[in-house]
């Protein structure tokens, strides 16, 4: 009998070095999500020692301007800008997806108002739309949100009208529909499960790019509300204590990795579901 | 002639597609008729009209073509019917399979539960479980081996000919009156073709399906047709039984594409073609729209289109048909 040897883990192809990374990254700011409070030594809003200390091992990212933990409140934002980008992705794609469907297959007039709202919408910056919706509807996290999913369900409607133009020509549509299906019974059995791919590779994307934008709104006051600690309104502290570089270091980094991560694992997907990369 | 009116009847069936207003025949004029249980092929080239006309007479047109005529299943007159009508017509006791069975399987489904569906939509109030087992039984119908594990199993996991019976399996679920295939063995290897034509035929004769063969390919109905239609650019240039048509071709088109059959104990080197292409779509040549390619032109052909010129079942579209002194091409 030869020598026992240790079940050895073999990287399928499709599991990339980058997405390894942009799971990594994803799962520690996913578990921060749930585990902040048990994660941290400090509470995130108590004003814990001086104001404006350096990194030191009692405070591993220093203090702010108010004497708050900075590492801290940075884990503990993950609880507010997770959650908020899984929303806007989510109500954005089931809109955007169901109106993009319908524009579609239905095609004729229906088509066209859809699709005119979607140029329109899509006729704005990202940024400046949201920054008007959110400016009118009054700050806080909650209007941020209703902000950013009106700038994004556009882009879902025209993914989705673009993949079911493509799949409803197939000839196993039209087999459905010479073998008696319903119109209904074509689009939901027949066409939408596979559209969904682009869908979920540009939904995974965008979950850092709303992190992105939720923070920027943020950062220029339209989104969260002190003393929230929101990586965006934490950078605007640190902006204003521009030689306590610590202070805007750790929702920096908060963000960088984040989307980095996002971005890491939609790439995988992307490699994982296009039959040229395999 | 007989008091039942025949299973499927079209009657100068048109077919235009219009591009800005202006509207041109892909399908000028078809009419033919299939009887229970008989096997009508239709053959002729890519483009000349076959199966848009057919997929037309079933309201499965592209949208935008304007379709004229008559076509009457059972006595019942199918152009003009509302949707819902013709969508319960369609899968019950018409159906069809398409040329390519690589796609017509819906890819995420299994195909056990595609099949279960064709049954299910005409008949809603089975079970998914019994609309299963009738799915079980269709396979074995169309001799899949094993088709407990096979139900289970994505059509990327079928071969082509599988898939095609597949297909099959599905068209017949509902026990149809009138089943359409278009071109059905067209994407297969040569061999598994005559496995699939075996397959059609014997579920035809067990069945008693009127069935409508539609192919380029002249040999395949020698061996499986009753009478046979020859379509060229959008019209029937000859219809005969199939013993007479090969016997006797009354159109050059006909002995043109007979004498294209590959025959394996003649010595010749070369195969027979018929020279030049067919014409495009509203484009056609005047007189008749043969003309330009037949070998036996004359001036009239140049100048007239032929009236179909009928001896018993037998009828063909030029003005030299029947004329003793014609000899093959």
């Amino acid at each position: 009998m030869s020598v026992l040897s240790a079940p050895r883990f073999v990287r399928p192809r499709w599991l990339s070095l980058p997405l390894m990374v942009g799971i990594a990254l994803v799962l520690f700011w996913l578990v921060a999500t749930v585990a902040a409070p048990w994660m941290t030594v400090h509470d995130p809003l108590d004003m814990v020692g001086r104001r404006l200390q350096a990194p030191s091992w009692d405070h591993l990212l220093g203090t702010d301007a108010l004497g708050r933990d900075v590492l801290s409140r940075t884990l503990h934002g993950a609880r507010h800008s997770i959650p908020i980008a899984v929303t806007v992705v989510a109500v954005a794609v089931a809109i955007g997806a169901f109106l993009g469907a319908l524009a579609g297959f239905i095609g004729g007039i229906v088509d066209t108002v859809i699709m005119r709202l979607v140029d329109v919408t899509l006729s704005f910056p990202p940024m400046l739309l949201a920054m008007a919706v959110a400016a009118s509807l009054g700050p806080g996290l909650e209007n941020a949100t209703i902000a950013m999913v009106i700038v994004w369900w556009p882009v879902y409607a025209r993914l989705m009208r673009a993949q079911v133009l493509e799949v409803r020509e197939r000839e196993h549509v039209e087999a459905a529909v010479a073998s008696g299906a319903t119109q209904t019974r074509v689009l939901t059995k027949h066409v939408l499960p596979l559209c969904w791919t682009p869908v979920l590779i540009s939904a995974t994307m965008d979950l850092g790019q709303v992190i992105l934008l939720a923070a920027s709104l943020s950062f220029i006051g339209l989104g969260a509300t002190p003393p929230t600690p929101e990586w965006g309104s934490m950078i605007s502290d640190g902006a204003s204590q521009f030689y306590s570089w610590w202070v805007a270091l750790g929702p920096g980094l908060a963000i960088l990795t984040i989307v980095l991560g996002f971005n890491f694992i939609g790439d995988g997907l992307h490699d994982y579901f296009d039959p040229r990369s395999k | 002639m007989n008091a039942h009116p025949p299973l499927f009847e079209v009657r100068d069936l048109r077919v235009a597609f219009g591009r800005n207003g202006v509207f041109a025949e892909a399908v000028r004029g078809i009419s033919l008729h299939v009887d229970h249980g008989e096997v009508l092929g239709i053959v002729g080239e890519s483009g000349s009209g076959k199966s848009v006309g057919m997929l037309a007479a079933l309201g499965l047109q592209p949208e935008g073509a304007r379709v004229s005529g008559s076509v009457r299943f059972k006595g019942r007159e199918l152009v003009g019917l509302p949707r819902r009508a013709l969508r319960e017509l369609r899968g019950s006791r018409i159906a069809m399979i398409f040329q390519d069975p690589l796609s017509s399987l819906n890819p995420v489904m299994t195909v056990g539960d595609q099949i279960a569906e064709a049954v299910r939509l005409h008949n809603p109030d089975l079970s998914r479980r019994a609309a299963l087992d009738r799915a079980k039984d269709l396979l074995a119908l169309v001799a899949i081996p094993q088709p407990d594990r096979r139900l289970q199993q994505y059509p990327h996991e079928f071969s082509g000919g599988m898939r095609q019976r597949v297909m099959i399996a599905m068209a017949v679920a509902n026990d149809p009156d009138l089943l359409i295939a278009d071109e059905p063995t067209t994407a297969l290897d040569v061999t598994v073709q005559a496995q699939i034509m075996e397959v059609l035929a014997e579920l035809q004769a067990r069945l008693k399906l009127g069935l409508v063969l539609i192919t380029h390919d002249l040999g395949v109905l020698a061996g499986h047709a009753d009478r046979v239609a020859v379509v060229y650019a959008g019209q029937v240039v000859e219809q005969a039984g199939v013993d007479d048509l090969f016997a006797r071709p009354g159109h050059p088109y006909t002995r043109g594409l007979i004498a294209s059959i590959p025959d394996m104990t003649a010595q010749s080197e070369r195969l027979f073609s018929i020279d030049g292409t067919p014409p495009a779509l509203g484009r056609l040549p005047a007189g008749c729209p043969f003309n330009p390619r037949c070998v036996a032109a004359q001036d009239i052909c140049r100048r007239e289109a032929p009236p179909l010129h009928r001896k018993g079942d037998h009828a063909a579209a030029c003005h030299f048909a029947f004329s003793a002194t014609e000899s093959a091409a």
